[in-house]
């Protein structure tokens, strides 16, 4: 499982850094997009990866923590998808202003020496 | 402390953003209301920073053995729960951002809250961010707080509208939510290497890290690092900030002085907390990389300072300067240094915020001077008023010898920035240089430090002078720029504020003197925050 996860993220961390390079300001919302999506899986490795462990513990007792998942990690990937979720809107607002105060959709607001 | 005191901690950061959601709920033509809401939030910000201060240095003493003021948010203790620290350090970081604040919305009433909507709500929102990064003490929470005064930022640099505003603040969102995700794979990586995120807590963990998890701690701090110092625009990661600077309002300008010193701050914090002498194998870490980045970040500025064309550009490569500046200083070390670089912290500010707010009633005059030479002759006077400045119902006071107080604010804005005795900004690079002759070895790297002060100190003065002469010295044919009080007001209290610093030096020092100490020995924050115990309800 580990692997697949990394190969995921590493996946999504070198298309999303490929797209964010791209002159067209639609590219770098989609590349910064898919950069915040390896973002998220990565800090949800970062709380070791378990399966059919939940991360909240009942009001029963003292329980073994050991059967369940690291519930921090989650909090924040939560956290981070509302925060890259705002933004990410607000930079697409912005793309539209500037694609009609400039007539461009390239990231400088003019076209480059082809 | 008791009763109400108990949460002052907290107002810094709840007030603005109470204030700020609340005058979401009101129209734009209640200009008054929200100018009397904010303006009046701002000064009780400064009290209330005023106030902590009182609180964590005793009274204003300057016993070193006062503790910092740790609060905890829904009663949780330490490291289950989130807290907030009051110690010295942020005590003077807020005292420092409610006063720009105040004194940049003071400036944006003229006419810059009019060009575009919603500015007092975004200006708040910013204020309760920054406060936010200076009080949090946890690393994830100072993730939320950047986010928070990123995106005002956002809002407040859009402010006004325009191309160019748009084009720059699209390069500047998309640089910081980039930012922001190293921010955060590096907050992940401490997490997977320690377990925590409270600071003080990573600082009693550290030394225990077994070496062998020691490459992907300090690889996560770096990442972390790294996302501070594009903020705190080191070079090369610093290409971005001149620009944007440039595009800001001025008002919005003078208030992003203060963000590249949040950057400063944590890198100070983090560097002190995780990576001081007791952090074991951590230890030092990272401190060649920033003084040479620091240099690298000086010595950019000083060109870039030279090359500029107009104004704002010298004031955005005066940024990188103060921010190369107190990154290499924090490289080097040593409490006498870190208590004159807070100094320079706080003088170099002040007037860089000084500095943006002056340029443009400074270079308004020029504009019409160079329209009038290069298209003909004025019909009507009004005709060459400023775009801006179309509102007629506002009320400027037409002050005589405008040149005179203009010339008398940029003159003495030059000798701050530029560290010429007798000024504040001459005592902070004299105590810097001072003491780094006091280290036991004057190394290469101290005399490289001392060159690249004065070098760009004199590169300030020039570029400085020359714009200086051009725009006010050199007699114009036209009538003097209109000033309104509630301009120049400001700008007085922020060299008011830099006189004071000169006047109080010595004082001032004494408490610069005790924050680097605990800043050299954070085992007193440490203590404080993993001792505070819950509040427990009083038995009725």
């Amino acid at each position: 499982m580990e692997i697949v996860l990394a190969l995921a993220i590493g996946a999504l961390t070198a298309s999303g850094l490929w797209l964010l390079l791209r002159p067209r300001t639609f590219q770098v919302v989609l590349g910064l997009s898919l950069l915040s999506y390896a973002v998220n899986l990565f800090i949800l490795a970062a709380g070791r990866l378990r399966t059919d462990a939940p991360p909240i513990v009942g009001r029963d007792g003292p329980v073994d923590p050991s059967l369940y998942a690291d519930p921090v990690p989650q909090a924040l990937v939560l956290t981070a998808i509302v925060i890259s979720f705002a933004t990410t809107a607000l930079l697409l607002v912005v793309l539209l202003a500037s694609r009609g105060l400039t007539g461009t959709d390239h990231v400088d607001g003019e076209e480059g020496d082809q | 402390m008791s009763g109400w005191m108990q949460h002052l901690t907290i107002a810094p950061i709840v007030l603005p953003l109470a204030v700020s959601a609340f005058l979401l709920a009101f129209d734009e033509r209640r200009r008054t209301l929200k100018r009397i809401m904010s303006l009046g939030t701002l000064a009780a910000l400064i009290a209330i920073a005023t106030l902590l201060l009182w609180q964590v240095t005793d009274g204003f003493g300057l016993s070193p053995a006062s503790a910092p003021y740790v609060y905890l948010l829904g009663n949780w203790p330490a490291p289950f729960g989130i807290v907030l620290v009051a110690d010295r350090l942020s005590a003077l970081m807020l005292l420092l951002s409610s006063l720009l604040g105040f004194t940049a919305l003071f400036y944006a009433m003229a006419r810059w809250d009019r060009s575009g909507p919603r500015f007092h709500v975004l200006f708040l929102l910013l204020i309760a961010g920054i406060n936010g990064a200076f009080l949090t003490g946890d690393i994830f929470n100072l993730f939320v707080f950047f986010e928070v005064l990123l995106a005002a930022s956002y809002g407040l640099l859009l402010h006004g509208s325009g191309a160019e505003r748009t084009s720059a603040s699209l390069h500047y969102i998309a640089i910081n939510i980039a930012t922001s995700l190293l921010f955060l794979i590096g907050v992940a990586m401490i997490y997977a290497a320690t377990g925590t995120l409270n600071m003080a807590d990573l600082a009693e963990r550290i030394p225990a890290v077994p070496p062998g998890d020691l490459p992907l701690l300090e690889g996560g701090a770096a990442i972390l690092g790294t996302a501070f110092l594009v903020k705190s625009g080191i070079w090369p990661l610093s290409f971005w900030l001149s620009r944007t600077y440039t595009a800001a309002a001025p008002p919005v300008a003078a208030l992003f002085a203060i963000m590249t010193k949040v950057g400063i701050y944590i890198v100070l914090r983090l560097s002190s907390l995780l990576f001081g002498a007791t952090s074991g194998g951590a230890a030092g870490f990272a401190d060649n990389w920033l003084i040479w980045a620091g240099f690298a970040t000086m010595l950019f500025g000083t060109i870039g300072i030279l090359s500029a064309r107009t104004l704002t550009r010298v004031a955005g490569h005066y940024v990188l300067v103060s921010s190369g500046t107190l990154l290499a200083a924090i490289g080097i070390g040593g409490q006498a240094l870190m208590a004159a670089l807070l100094f320079y912290l706080v003088s170099s500010t002040l007037a860089v915020a000084a500095l943006y707010l002056i340029i443009e009633p400074v270079t308004r005059n020029a504009d019409e001077e160079d329209r009038i030479a290069g298209i003909a002759e004025p019909v009507f006077d009004d005709e060459y008023t400023g775009a801006l400045e179309e509102n007629e119902d506002e009320v400027g006071i037409v002050i005589p010898g405008t040149i005179a107080i203009l010339g008398g604010g940029f003159i003495f804005c030059t000798l701050l920035l530029a560290g010429l005795p007798p000024l504040s900004g001459f005592i902070a690079k004299f105590a810097i240089i001072d003491a780094l002759f006091r280290h036991a070895a004057i190394t290469p790297t101290s005399w490289l430090l001392i060159a690249l002060i004065i070098c760009s100190g004199l590169a300030t003065l020039i570029g400085l002078t020359r714009a200086g002469i051009d725009l006010l010295w050199t007699p114009a044919e036209d009538s003097p720029p209109r000033l309104s009080v509630i301009e120049v007001a400001p700008i007085g209290l922020l060299l008011a504020t830099c006189l004071a610093l000169m006047i109080y030096a010595g004082p001032v020092f004494l408490y610069m003197e005790t924050a680097a100490g605990a800043l050299g020995d954070p085992s007193a924050y440490i203590e404080a925050v993993r001792g505070t115990p819950p509040i427990t309800k009083a038995a009725p």
